[in-house]
């Protein structure tokens, strides 16, 4: 049905080994950033980016399943954990905790409620849930409305690991996103990921050869918002504060382009694709809305030239998967 | 009870435009087999042509309701021809995917010549006939007071819904067009020019949302980001409607339109989410739609 990731080599050991060493090369680059001079506050916010695009690649390139709202993890975790931070002054790790259950317990409705409908309805259905939850986050008294929770102290994870110094902090947000991959990474290559595959390619005969498929969808759902969330929670270590911008559909609309730039269902994709859209931001900042328009020409010019995705087109070019 | 009325006739106008918007999307759905994103951005565009129409040419209101809807569904045929086309035969959600980044673009642009604030479209005050100050001033019905343009607008999108869905259920234009849904190689074998029916379709749908917008503009005020937030609730809607059936569009269009209404009477902090929650309880209770097929 989906013809997604028509190049996607099956998982091979020598595929595995060449990841290892593009994943090795990737963790080793990422570590020596503090040393180079670069505004690490930036890469921690692209690496918060990154993890949540995974996490979202996870769903549509595996799963086959759009999910158009997937900013209500990633803002209702990022919620969660500066309330737990700054009104029940919990530990930075108990505060994750919060904010990735809190994610996972919504993971588990929404996608009950969503994978009910397939393909297109499917990303209706997620985009119509995250409104919803963004209006209940406009009223409800504990997320400030339009200011926001803001001053969140970062504090000492585990006692002793002092979150307010940027290096440290850089370390640590470093060690979540690179646990968060390997996981993802694991999860797709695993008998689970190969079923899911199997969903997004032909679901009507994955059906016939007696997988429950609305269980794995749902399986990969959970896992998938659980890690937005845990994305989201991380991201209010860095940004120390947490709002309703991170709940809107522009925000999924982002994740979703992040995604397609690098390489939908690609595993190196997403990552390249958060730093490119972040460094953009970044830089073009001052130019108010052409943000925006640059932004959908990206889109334009990614759906009709471009569909593999940087990484995608790469590895194409080698034959490799990546 | 006056206030009752009052957020009736608000539900009514509100699923006036649900019902325009969900017919476009359903229309275009079935011959494109896309869903529109850029819908609410084309429905903003609609005002803004409205707007322009009387700013800078000074052409009025009922120019303005044919003019506008042909003008950017001419638009909306050259983007069909441009790009949408060459989506035929990928997955649904490139189509998406695309008409998003399209929707980013024309908010974008209108956001930056314009900010988000909103701009004036006064109510039409001709023709001046049989005492009517046109659609200007209101009435008393006896039992509540009736703006008149808000009455106009509930009968006219009626009237337009009821004439869409006459064209493409009785004539026979419609029938091809409901035979090139269902299979559009086998029509085209009959010599139907299919490609030139699909931009026709997409002009159409995308007229729909534009005559939409320029109903809308008296009302709402003319903003970049009128469509944006629409666009979402009507997507609730196509959802819990489903997009088998045109009728069923536009039933579930106004329905949700005056349950949205009474909401805001009886328990006003629920009215942004109500729609959505109803879409949740469809979807538990009957996940294909109160009209819809298996999709």
């Amino acid at each position: 049905m989906s013809a997604l990731t028509d190049d996607t080599l099956p998982a091979n050991p020598r595929a595995m080994r060449e990841e290892m060493i593009v994943f090795a090369a990737m963790a080793v680059l990422l570590a020596a950033v503090p040393l180079s001079g670069i505004y690490p506050f930036f890469v921690m916010q692209a690496l918060c980016f990154a993890l949540l695009a995974c996490a979202f690649n996870l769903l549509i390139g595996y799963g086959g399943l759009l999910s158009f709202g997937h900013a209500m993890f990633l803002g209702s975790a990022g919620y969660f954990t500066a309330h737990a931070l700054k009104e029940w002054h919990l530990a930075p790790e108990l505060a994750i905790i919060v904010g990735v259950a809190g994610a996972a317990v919504l993971a588990v409705i929404t996608g009950y409620i969503s994978i009910r409908r397939q393909g297109i309805y499917f990303s209706m259905i997620t985009l119509a849930l995250s409104q919803l939850l963004y209006f209940i986050y406009l009223q409800a008294p504990f997320t400030h409305g339009e200011d926001g929770i803001q001053g969140i102290p970062q504090g000492y994870l585990f006692g002793f690991i002092n979150l307010s110094r940027p290096t440290v902090l850089y370390y640590v947000v470093l060690a979540g996103f690179l646990g968060g991959f390997l996981l993802i990474y694991r999860t797709i290559n695993s008998p689970f990921g190969e079923v899911l595959k199997s969903i997004r390619e032909n679901e009507q005969r994955a059906i016939s050869l007696g997988y429950k498929t609305d269980q794995y969808k749902l399986l990969a759902f959970i896992l998938s918002g659980t890690l937005a969330g845990f994305a989201g929670s991380l991201k209010v270590f860095v940004a120390q504060n947490a709002s309703l911008t991170d709940v809107h559909w522009t925000m999924s609309g982002e994740i979703v382009l992040m995604t397609l730039v690098g390489g939908l269902g690609t595993i190196f994709g997403p990552v390249v694709g958060a730093f490119i859209i972040i460094a953009m931001q970044q830089y073009l900042a001052g130019f108010g809305q052409w943000v925006l328009v640059i932004q959908g020409v990206i889109f334009v010019a990614c759906v009709l030239a471009f569909r593999r995705g940087i990484v995608g087109e790469i590895a194409h070019y080698f034959r490799r998967s990546l | 009870m006056q206030a009752l009325y009052a957020q009736l006739l608000v539900g009514l106008i509100n699923g006036s435009f649900y019902a325009l918007l969900s017919l476009g999307l359903a229309v275009i759905f079935g011959m494109l087999n896309i869903i529109n994103f850029a819908h609410g951005a084309l429905y903003m565009m609609g005002a803004f042509c409205a707007y322009f129409l009387l700013d800078l040419a000074g052409i009025g209101y009922w120019w303005a309701l044919i003019i506008a809807p042909i003008a950017v569904g001419i638009f909306g045929m050259i983007l069909e021809r441009t790009m949408l086309q060459w989506l035929s035969g990928l997955d649904h959600l490139y189509g998406l995917l695309l008409t998003f980044g399209i929707a980013l673009i024309v908010q974008g642009i209108f956001q930056n010549y314009f900010g988000s604030s909103g701009l004036p479209y006064a109510i039409p005050d001709y023709p001046k006939i049989f005492g009517f100050n046109g659609l200007q001033g209101g009435m008393n019905l006896g039992f509540m007071f009736l703006p008149i343009y808000r009455g106009w607008v509930v009968v006219f999108s009626l009237v337009v819904c009821l004439a869409t869905w006459y064209l493409i259920e009785k004539t026979q234009l419609g029938a091809y067009l409901r035979a090139a849904t269902e299979n559009p190689t086998l029509v085209r074998a009959f010599g139907i020019n299919v490609p030139r029916m699909i931009t026709l379709t997409y002009g159409l749908g995308v007229g729909l949302a534009a005559l939409a917008g320029v109903l809308s503009a008296p009302i709402n005020q003319v903003r970049p980001l009128m469509g944006a937030d629409l666009i979402i609730v009507v997507f609730a809607v196509v959802v819990i409607g489903g997009m088998g059936s045109i009728m069923g569009s536009i039933i579930t269009g106004f329905a949700l339109g005056v349950i949205e209404g009474l909401t805001k009477y009886f328990y006003p902090e629920a009215s942004n989410t109500v729609v959505f929650v109803l879409m949740v309880l469809v979807l538990l209770v009957k996940p294909t739609g109160l009209t819809g097929r298996a999709a």
